[in-house]
């Protein structure tokens, strides 16, 4: 041990120009040293994988979550400041650097917190404890003795910093997962509305995203995508786009074709200038026919996520019974500026500066593309604009990686607009059969549910677009795990809830925001409202009738008393064009965690069949809140960009492609639509915290569509509710 | 060959060398000016994120093309304020905490601007119409609304 640490001393002292290697440390990488973090640990399990301590006591985490634009950053931050006893101003954090930082897993799920948090929390108390153990060494006094403050740890009036204690040894030592973590009752940090960290140099010009960074000797990249999904490129005639100013290269690699040029107008002239021939591709369904086709697709698995009771038997009996089918479009991630990455090959090392939320995962994938060691891959964090999911990053990372490679120079890929709405990884289509039967007593007697949703992989991945079209080595990747959500909390006697994985859906899938969770509450929250109405129970009694779960209880009654709910039976007594109404929904996300109950107001024009949400209440239980006021501007996002998906948003595509590649034909919500949104936030200082980034977008189609049933008597069972939609309802009266 | 335009912004003369005149003004500002506030977003005009003001209007940078706004007043978001010298309107963005990936605050910011430029008291409505076709996908919006009104109780 004494060795390795000298070692590193040694290393981090003299470090610009060694080559060092840990041959006895499997965790450490070898690389050229010309980051002064070049030999630190990235195991989970070390402290020094999470964290340096400086020689002037400031502190440097290292987060395998990185900040997609929801505040982590911050969170995070405040986590390991309050745990380490430091002020906030002294910590500085790093991401998703797969050199740096340890492999969280991808930034995914709500998991950054409630799983990335807690390791950095684990290894900071880790760390303070045997800071303590030294500092009572030095003072000869016991631990309990030794208190900690301000980056300093005290006894009786003296003190001496982190940065002494660890000058001679070091902070070699494994997370403990039993080092005691700090009473919430005397955290001063944490579960305050600490001002986001990023936000200055955002609204100033200041901040670095992805699409700022530069390196010297860069070349501009533009990739010419298929005219059909699977189309082949037949030939190129580059002979128009050579003439642009400043042409590097034009790039073919089997079907996946890129120019390169000095400046990035030159790159995009010259990817309007190239004559590329491709193939006749028609391999999509008819759009007007995919829920046919999702329903008549091979299923490759069937899984019973709930089997309770006898469900058929009674359904077959019951005289009170229903049934409905639920579908959900597929979605763009939108992402407001497209995705966009660097790369350079130095030494058959290949460097990839990425928006990806998954670097760790990238570097895998992007070695095995490449076929280098994935030692010879490293994937650094930069944020991108906002995503809400895997989207685009990692593919224009992948584009980058390959480009740079043929034209052996630093290249930055940019997509175009059509680029990201027509490329991006979809959010599938989700198809979802109800059946239930009510007792007579007014309690449902039995419940089944059936989903047709993409495969459930082992190892759940997004192909690399690069890879495919490349013709490179890839594994045929499938995002999987999108059976969430339509498991029910409910107490229901005799259940059965099946996700039934087909062998294949027409898009490249993905996950967008509360993936799964979202489509499958919107079946099963509208099922139970179905329910409530066909028992001639109000909705919100109707939930509590079901529910047990006392956290579960106490958020469907918080939000009826936010939104002065009053009991709703009968079907819309308004006059005139424009009705309202309001509808309730709830979750336990995937049945483990985060409560959320909300209450949607809507106004529902008769005569257009246009419908506008205009309130979102919303009482929300993650147990412990890290930051309350990045709480809730998550909470808003969640609902506002549901609020948009739910109303206007499907991709529209012909037999060979996407054809909504612009905002004009992919509409997202604007200002004048957008609801207020009033939220209760439920702290549970100590419980543990838990995801806040998806849980309250999943129960905003299901509220709305319960709305909108409340106002108007009819049951909008398609996502999106467009006005034709509505109207088409008012008039079959479903 | 290669052209050569003076471009005046945030108060300082520039000139670039462009191989076509048709080159939108947004590539000229962040390649050859190194500005990070004006933002690629679709290149259509049609989500904002790219809006900078010329001789003090609105304009979508990624539409305009170099050739065309050459000698005239530009003013990006850097040249309303900085991190130690905040415009009001930035202040009250970092008040209100009103951002979230950020990418399309530059563009909420100048289109505020402009708004609170020729309307010092505008009602929420007015707000969300002049804001109704800058396009933000995290869904900051009500947090912009009241960024907004802070700024324009802060600039009366």
């Amino acid at each position: 041990m004494t060795h390795e640490v000298l070692n590193r001393r040694v290393f981090l002292k003299t470090a610009g120009s060694l080559m060092v290697t840990f041959a006895l440390l499997p965790d450490r990488v070898s690389v050229a040293a010309d980051t002064p973090a070049a030999s630190k640990s990235v195991a989970t399990d070390a402290v020094e994988g999470f964290i340096q301590i400086h020689p002037d006591n400031s502190v440097t985490i290292y987060s395998g979550k990185v900040d997609l634009g929801t505040g982590v950053r911050t969170a995070i931050t405040q986590i390991a400041a309050e745990e380490l006893d430091i002020p906030l101003a002294q910590v500085t954090i790093v991401q998703g650097d797969t050199l740096t930082t340890p492999d969280q897993g991808l930034t995914w799920g709500s998991l950054s917190i409630q799983v990335g948090g807690m390791q950095i929390r684990q290894a900071c108390a880790t760390a303070r404890a045997a800071l303590i153990s030294r500092a009572a060494s030095k003072f000869s006094a016991p631990a309990q003795a030794i208190k900690t403050h301000e980056g300093r740890c005290w006894h009786e009036g003296a003190s001496t910093s982190y940065a002494e204690l660890i000058e001679a040894e070091g902070l070699v030592l494994k997370v403990d997962p039993k080092a005691p973590t700090k009473a919430p009752a005397d955290y001063q940090v944490v579960g305050k509305s600490v001002a986001r960290l990023d936000i200055p140099a955002k609204v100033t010009g200041q901040f670095e995203y992805m699409h700022d960074f530069r390196l010297p000797g860069m070349v501009h990249a533009r990739v010419v995508r298929p005219t059909g999904v699977h189309a082949e490129l037949l030939s190129v005639d580059d002979q128009a786009a050579r003439k642009v100013p400043g042409f590097v290269a034009t790039v073919r690699e089997g079907n996946f074709l890129a120019v390169v040029a000095r400046t990035e107008w030159g790159a995009i002239q010259a990817s309007a200038a190239i004559k590329p021939v491709w193939s006749a591709w028609q391999g999509l369904p008819e759009q007007n026919r995919l829920w046919d086709y999702v329903r008549n697709t091979a299923i490759s698995k069937s899984e019973d996520l709930q089997n309770a009771g006898d469900p058929a038997t009674v359904l077959q009996q019951s005289a009170k019974k229903l049934r409905a089918t639920y579908d959900f479009a597929i979605h763009t991630h939108g992402s407001l500026g497209p995705s966009c990455a660097v790369a350079e090959w130095k030494d058959g090392m290949v460097t990839c500066w990425t928006a990806s939320q998954q670097v760790h995962l990238l570097r895998k994938q992007m070695a095995q593309m490449m076929k280098v060691p994935e030692s010879q891959v490293r994937c650094i964090y930069i944020a991108g604009s906002g995503c809400y999911g895997r989207n685009g990053h990692e593919d224009a990372a992948a584009d980058a990686v390959l480009i740079a490679k043929v034209v052996n120079q630093p290249v930055r890929v940019q997509w175009m607009r059509a680029d990201e709405h027509g490329w991006d990884p979809k959010g599938p289509p989700f198809l979802l059969d109800f059946r239930g039967a009510l007792d007579d007593q007014g309690h449902i007697a039995a419940w089944e549910s059936q989903a047709y949703i993409p495969k459930r992989p082992a190892q759940a991945s997004v192909t690399l677009l690069a890879a495919d079209l490349a013709l490179m080595p890839h594994e045929v990747a499938h995002p999987g795990n999108v059976h969430q959500g339509l498991a029910i909390p409910y107490q229901v006697p005799n259940l059965k809830t099946t996700a039934h994985y087909l062998s294949h859906t027409p898009f490249r899938a993905s996950w967008i925001r509360a993936p799964g969770r979202m489509q499958n509450t919107f079946g099963s929250e509208s099922f139970m409202d179905e329910l409530a109405h066909a028992a001639s129970a109000d909705p919100m009694e109707f939930r509590l009738r079901h529910l047990i779960d006392p956290r579960g209880r106490e958020c469907l009654e918080r939000v009826a008393q936010l939104a002065h709910w009053q009991p709703r039976t009968g079907k819309a007594a308004d006059s005139g064009d424009v009705v309202r109404g309001r509808g309730v929904s709830y979750i336990k996300y995937e049945l483990v965690r985060t409560y959320v109950a909300v209450v949607a107001d809507v106004e529902v024009n008769r005569r257009t069949g246009k419908i506008r949400v205009t309130h979102f209440y919303i009482a929300h239980d993650c147990g412990q809140i890290i930051n309350p006021d990045g709480l809730k501007n998550q909470l808003e996002g969640n609902i506002i960009q549901t609020v948009s998906r739910t109303l206007l948003e499907e991709i529209k595509f012909n037999r060979s492609q996407v054809t909504t590649l612009d905002w004009v034909s992919y509409p997202i919500l604007t200002f004048p639509e957008v609801p207020q949104v009033t939220m209760d936030l439920i702290d549970r200082p100590t419980e543990k915290p838990w995801g806040a980034g998806e849980p309250a977008a999943s129960v905003v189609p299901s509220a709305i569509a319960n709305g909108v049933y409340d106002a108007l008597g009819v049951r909008l069972r398609s996502v999106p509710f467009t006005p034709h939609k509505v109207l088409e309802a008012m008039r079959t009266r479903t | 060959m290669s052209h050569s335009y003076t471009l005046k912004v945030n108060g300082q003369s520039h000139t670039v060398q462009v191989d076509d005149p048709k080159m939108p003004l947004l590539y000229a500002l962040r390649n050859d000016l190194h500005l990070r506030g004006p933002h690629f977003g679709c290149g259509l005009g049609q989500c904002g994120a790219c809006t900078v003001h010329v001789d003090g209007h609105p304009v979508r940078s990624c539409s305009v093309s170099v050739a065309k706004v050459a000698g005239q007043s530009i003013t990006t978001l850097e040249g309303l304020g900085s991190p130690e010298h905040l415009h009001p309107i930035q202040q009250a963005f970092i008040d209100e905490q009103a951002a979230q990936c950020g990418y399309c605050i530059n563009g909420m910011i100048m289109q505020t601007k402009a708004l609170l430029d020729k309307n010092k008291h505008p009602s929420e409505q007015d707000i969300r119409q002049a804001l109704a076709l800058n396009l933000c996908r995290c869904g900051t919006h009500v947090r912009i609304i009241r960024a907004v009104q802070r700024a324009a109780a802060a600039l009366v």
